[in-house]
């Protein structure tokens, strides 16, 4: 029965897919569901929140609750909930499969509830793909809206880029496999700090890391990124950008921490990637016009940043990213509300259709500016403490180039989130109609520009707590 | 406590009141449905402010260097960050400085803004907490994300009340500003790695390598001469005037220059001493190169608001070449000029704006004349004027001075070079008197335009005030810098003379 109570979270998102499921079977009008959805989400949200403090191994030592997997799980589910909460209609799903969407939905979301929980190679991977399929279905799902079937393209994209990441991490796993002669990751790190100087080790490592860089949207493994989100619907897109991501930065921990405390071949190949990502991302960021794809080459460049934090190796580079990457989920999804309550179809939002926003629709202009801010790194908002905190850790490590490299990226990056304000700050609305807002997106966009804030100015709790959790696991 | 910072012992703590109130007075703003009453309320808010910051100058204790009225609390344990607030003799007259000019800014926008005010009030009081705790700020993290911070305000103050060039101003605003201070955040890093502490007076006076300090002082120096700004980082400056509104204009000129010379004087002089020997010759040539380029471009402008933006870049020349002549004069000069700087030329932005209202221009040509119909206004013209080109008297005449003094004693031919400056000023400020209260032969018909009412002459009357009493009797401002402008003259002295080399080089770049 303890165990159970261990299992929770998961038991009770796992219930509410069969739920969804049965639901699909009937003619339940989308609403209905949604509404079903979104208070189930809330309720998993809670019971993370009141399991936050167990701890106890399942399934033959494959499965940990620990502070650290707590931690992710609670920040997953809140972020899908308050996903659901604004997403008030599905504006650019078809309505006949709604209902699947919320299921597809929430098993993505079980999976990456499951994956930071997996400290064995195999159950990692089995997590990681129930997240993913489900992720898969999400982006064709969207109606066909010019005729140009850009839906199924980047559906096809998604998956065909995230099988071949996939097998690349499967073959780094076969290789700590090789090496070491098991699975399990608290015997993977005493072990291989036996061969951890051997090229077949970081070799191993990093692609085992390959996986989850897909995930994360690093380069080299960006390509999906623009397409996707691009392609998607809005809310899609907005989940896509924010929840796998945590997922992804709490496995890149765990898998880095069988490099801890050193291996230099690792941390050179991470700081090229983190340096290629960064300029990459606002370099080509600086010129897009569909503000999705401004966001996919923004997040680009944003995981950059949290591989700043990975590459440290140590407690407090690792407790910085995760604060860090928790924040950029926040301030992704106060976009992304923005986005998808003005997108007034569903349909892909050109930069330029958010002029004169702050007439049209004040609270949303309000928002959209506290993200944009944000994720160009201004105080007093998150996005600058978990910059801060990113360089001051890096720098600690002794990784100066790469620091000054990342803070000239930070200057290059404010242009384009700056023009997105002026935009909706400094034009007039013309011809454009006024944006309605639900009470319940208008409350959830008040609290979010809430947590950026207090979160920015007041980190210390989140990261004295993140940091207890990194170390649990070191 | 720490032995840099004596505790608050008034009973209440009036920095962090000080800090906090403009937020407070949002609150209201919030609340409020109609626009005249957020101006009455906001205009309270600030008065309140000005008054409850009256007590740090009377309680203030002139004999010590170290920083007063002090307040610590743990904020960030993990990254040995905290919330230390605390004043000497430098900052003491910009806090002050800062709470009297904001009820004024209120004033000034009374008509001005006819839109979205509340909002607009919201901005200006956002921008009052961020800059009084960037002079108050003991720990570099605080410091960093208030001068960040108010970067926000300022673009929108600019970007969305702004003239019809405002986007483009307010950007290039903004991006110049981040693009100088990005550096500043990893020095700051660097700064805590070397001394496991982000409290800026534990900074000053550590034995930083050589090399470290130069790598140091030219990340500060990138992001406090964009923000001076000097030359030649000036070109922002021109274009976010000209577009801001008027309060906007006045907080940028009064207020927001004088972080980035506060800066040199907080952080550069006692943080890398060698480095500030080493750089200083530099340092002062652009500072002339300033003064005398703001002193020839404003001679060719013919808006108005443009003139005294030029105007200002010559100023903050002789703020920078105050400071950097690195001696007791040149010092106390700089920081009374820039009160004076503050004070006059935030003055003449109200001056400009009060005609913008009337006319709807800033056009020299259209302003011409306007001597016989509006004598109030020429009057106060008049006195600014002659204050900003530093007429006996005047605030200005003391500061200027005063650095001219201090700089006489490092180089002659410095001085010597910086002295046209002073004449350039004469040159412009009084072309322009002369138009805009006669202007020429045919001058646009002023007979519509109405004199200065009470709420403006209420606006101009205390900087009128404090021109006349800075210039008449500076004593009781500059007697409460003194010790601590000895205290800074003394750590860059000690590090001077263990560079003797430095001061070689020094020499071959300044003519003695």
């Amino acid at each position: 029965m303890m165990k159970m109570a261990l299992f929770l979270p998961e038991l009770f998102l796992l219930l509410s897919c069969l739920v969804i499921f049965l639901l699909t079977l009937g003619k339940m009008s989308s609403t209905t569901v949604r509404n079903i959805t979104a208070a189930l989400s809330v309720i998993t949200f809670l019971i993370c929140t009141a399991s936050l403090k167990l701890e106890g191994e399942l399934f033959f030592r494959a499965y940990r609750i620990d502070l650290f997997s707590q931690i992710f799980k609670l920040c997953i589910t809140g972020g899908v909930a308050l996903l659901l909460l604004f997403s008030s209609e599905l504006k650019g799903i078809e309505e006949k499969v709604r209902a699947e969407y919320y299921l597809f939905l929430l098993l993505s979301s079980l999976g990456l509830v499951m994956l930071v929980s997996s400290v064995e190679l195999l159950a990692i991977f089995v997590s990681l793909e129930l997240s993913s399929f489900a992720l898969y279905l999400l982006v064709p799902m969207r109606d066909d809206q010019g005729g140009l079937r850009e839906q199924m393209e980047a559906g096809i994209k998604y998956i065909l880029f995230g099988v071949v990441a996939t097998g690349i991490m499967l073959f780094g796993m076969s290789y700590l496999f090789g090496l070491t002669g098991t699975t399990y990751l608290n015997e993977l790190i005493p072990a291989m700090s036996q061969v951890i100087t051997s090229p077949a080790a970081i070799v191993g490592i990093a692609m085992v890391m390959g996986g989850f860089f897909f995930k994360l949207g690093l380069f080299p493994f960006h390509f999906w990124l623009p397409d996707v989100y691009q392609g998607a619907s809005n809310e899609t897109t907005a989940f896509i950008a924010s929840v796998p991501k945590l997922g992804a930065v709490a496995l890149l921990i765990r898998v880095a921490t069988l490099a801890a405390p050193s291996a230099d071949a690792l941390v050179n190949l991470l700081m090229i990637l983190a340096v290629c990502s960064m300029f990459y991302g606002n370099l080509i960021a600086l010129v897009q016009k569909d503000i999705k794809r401004m966001l996919a080459f923004s997040g680009i460049a944003h995981a950059g940043f949290v591989i700043l934090g990975v590459l440290t190796l140590k407690d407090t580079g690792f407790a910085s990213a995760i604060y860090y990457i928790t924040g950029y989920m926040l301030m992704n999804l106060a976009c992304f509300l923005v986005i998808c309550n003005v997108s007034v179809k569903g349909e892909n939002l050109q930069i330029s259709d958010l002029t004169g926003l702050y007439k049209r629709a004040p609270l949303m202009a309000f928002t959209l500016a506290v993200g944009m801010f944000a994720l160009a790194g201004i105080p007093p908002f998150v996005g600058f403490m978990g910059k801060f905190m990113l360089l001051a850790g890096a720098l600690q490590a002794g990784h100066l180039p790469l620091v000054i490299l990342a803070a000239i990226n930070t200057a290059i990056a404010i242009y384009y989130y700056l023009s997105v304000v002026r935009i909706s700050y400094c034009t007039d609305p013309e011809e454009r109609p006024a944006v309605a807002v639900a009470p319940l997106a208008q409350a959830v966009s008040v609290a979010l520009v809430l947590i950026i804030i207090v979160m920015g100015i007041m980190p210390a709790a989140v990261v004295n707590i993140a940091t207890v959790a990194v170390r649990g696991i070191m | 406590m720490q032995d840099f910072l004596i505790m608050n012992t008034l009973g209440y703590p009036i920095l962090s009141l000080l800090v906090f109130l403009p937020l407070a007075g949002v609150i209201p703003l919030l609340l409020l449905k109609n626009d005249e009453v957020a101006k009455y309320s906001t205009l309270a808010a600030t008065l309140l402010i000005a008054i409850v910051s009256l007590p740090l100058y009377f309680k203030f204790d002139k004999t010590t260097a170290m920083f007063q009225f002090g307040e610590h609390h743990a904020w960030i344990p993990m990254w040995d960050i905290n919330y230390t607030l605390g004043i000497d003799g430098i900052s003491l007259l910009l806090v002050l400085l800062t709470t009297m000019i904001m009820p004024l800014c209120v004033l000034c926008s009374w008509n001005y803004i006819k839109t979205r005010v509340r909002p607009f009030l919201a901005c200006l009081l956002i921008m009052e907490t961020s800059m009084l705790g960037v002079f108050m700020s003991l720990d570099f993290v605080l410091f960093y994300i208030l001068w960040e911070a108010m970067l926000i305000p300022m673009y929108l103050l600019i970007a969305i009340w702004g003239g019809p060039r405002k986007i483009y101003a307010s950007i290039k605003f903004f991006l110049y500003t981040l693009a100088g201070s990005v550096l500043l955040l990893v020095a700051i890093i660097a700064l805590y790695l070397e001394n496991g502490s982000f409290s800026i007076p534990m900074m000053m006076g550590q034995d930083y390598s050589s090399v470290f300090q130069i790598y140091v002082f030219l990340a500060f120096f990138l992001a406090f001469a964009i923000k001076v700004p000097m030359f030649p980082f000036h070109t922002w400056l021109p274009a976010a005037h000209v577009e801001a509104p008027t309060a906007g204009s006045v907080v940028l000129a009064s207020v927001l220059l004088k972080m980035g010379t506060y800066g040199f004087l907080r952080f550069c002089l006692p943080i890398t001493p060698e480095a500030t020997i080493t750089f200083m010759p530099y340092i002062l040539w652009l500072s002339i190169a300033g003064i005398i380029y703001g002193g020839f471009t404003a001679l060719a402008q013919s808006d108005m608001k443009k003139l005294i933006a030029y105007s200002s870049v010559g100023h903050m020349g002789f703020v920078t070449l105050g400071i950097f002549v690195l001696n007791v004069h040149g010092i106390e000069g700089a920081l009374l000029q820039m009160i004076n700087h503050g004070i006059t030329t935030g003055a003449l932005f109200i001056i400009v704006g009060m005609i913008y209202e009337r006319t709807h221009s800033r056009e020299l040509s259209m302003a011409a004349g306007v001597g016989k119909f509006m004598p109030i206004y020429v009057t106060f013209l008049g006195f600014f004027s002659l204050s900003s080109l530093a007429f006996p008297g005047t605030n200005s005449f003391i500061g200027e001075f005063l650095v001219l003094a201090g700089a006489f004693s490092k180089s002659k031919i410095i001085a010597a070079c910086a002295i046209p400056g002073a004449i350039l000023a004469a040159a412009y400020m009084l072309r322009m008197l002369q138009k805009v209260v006669w202007g020429e032969e045919h001058n646009p018909d002023q007979s519509y335009l109405k004199d200065l009412n009470v709420r403006e002459i209420l606006t101009l009357a205390p900087l009128l005030v404090f021109v006349l009493w800075i210039g008449l009797n500076p004593g009781p401002f500059l007697d409460v810098m003194h010790t601590s402008v000895a205290n800074l003259i003394q750590q860059v002295g000690i590090a001077g003379l263990e560079q003797q080399n430095f001061i070689e080089i020094a020499k071959l770049v300044i003519p003695q």
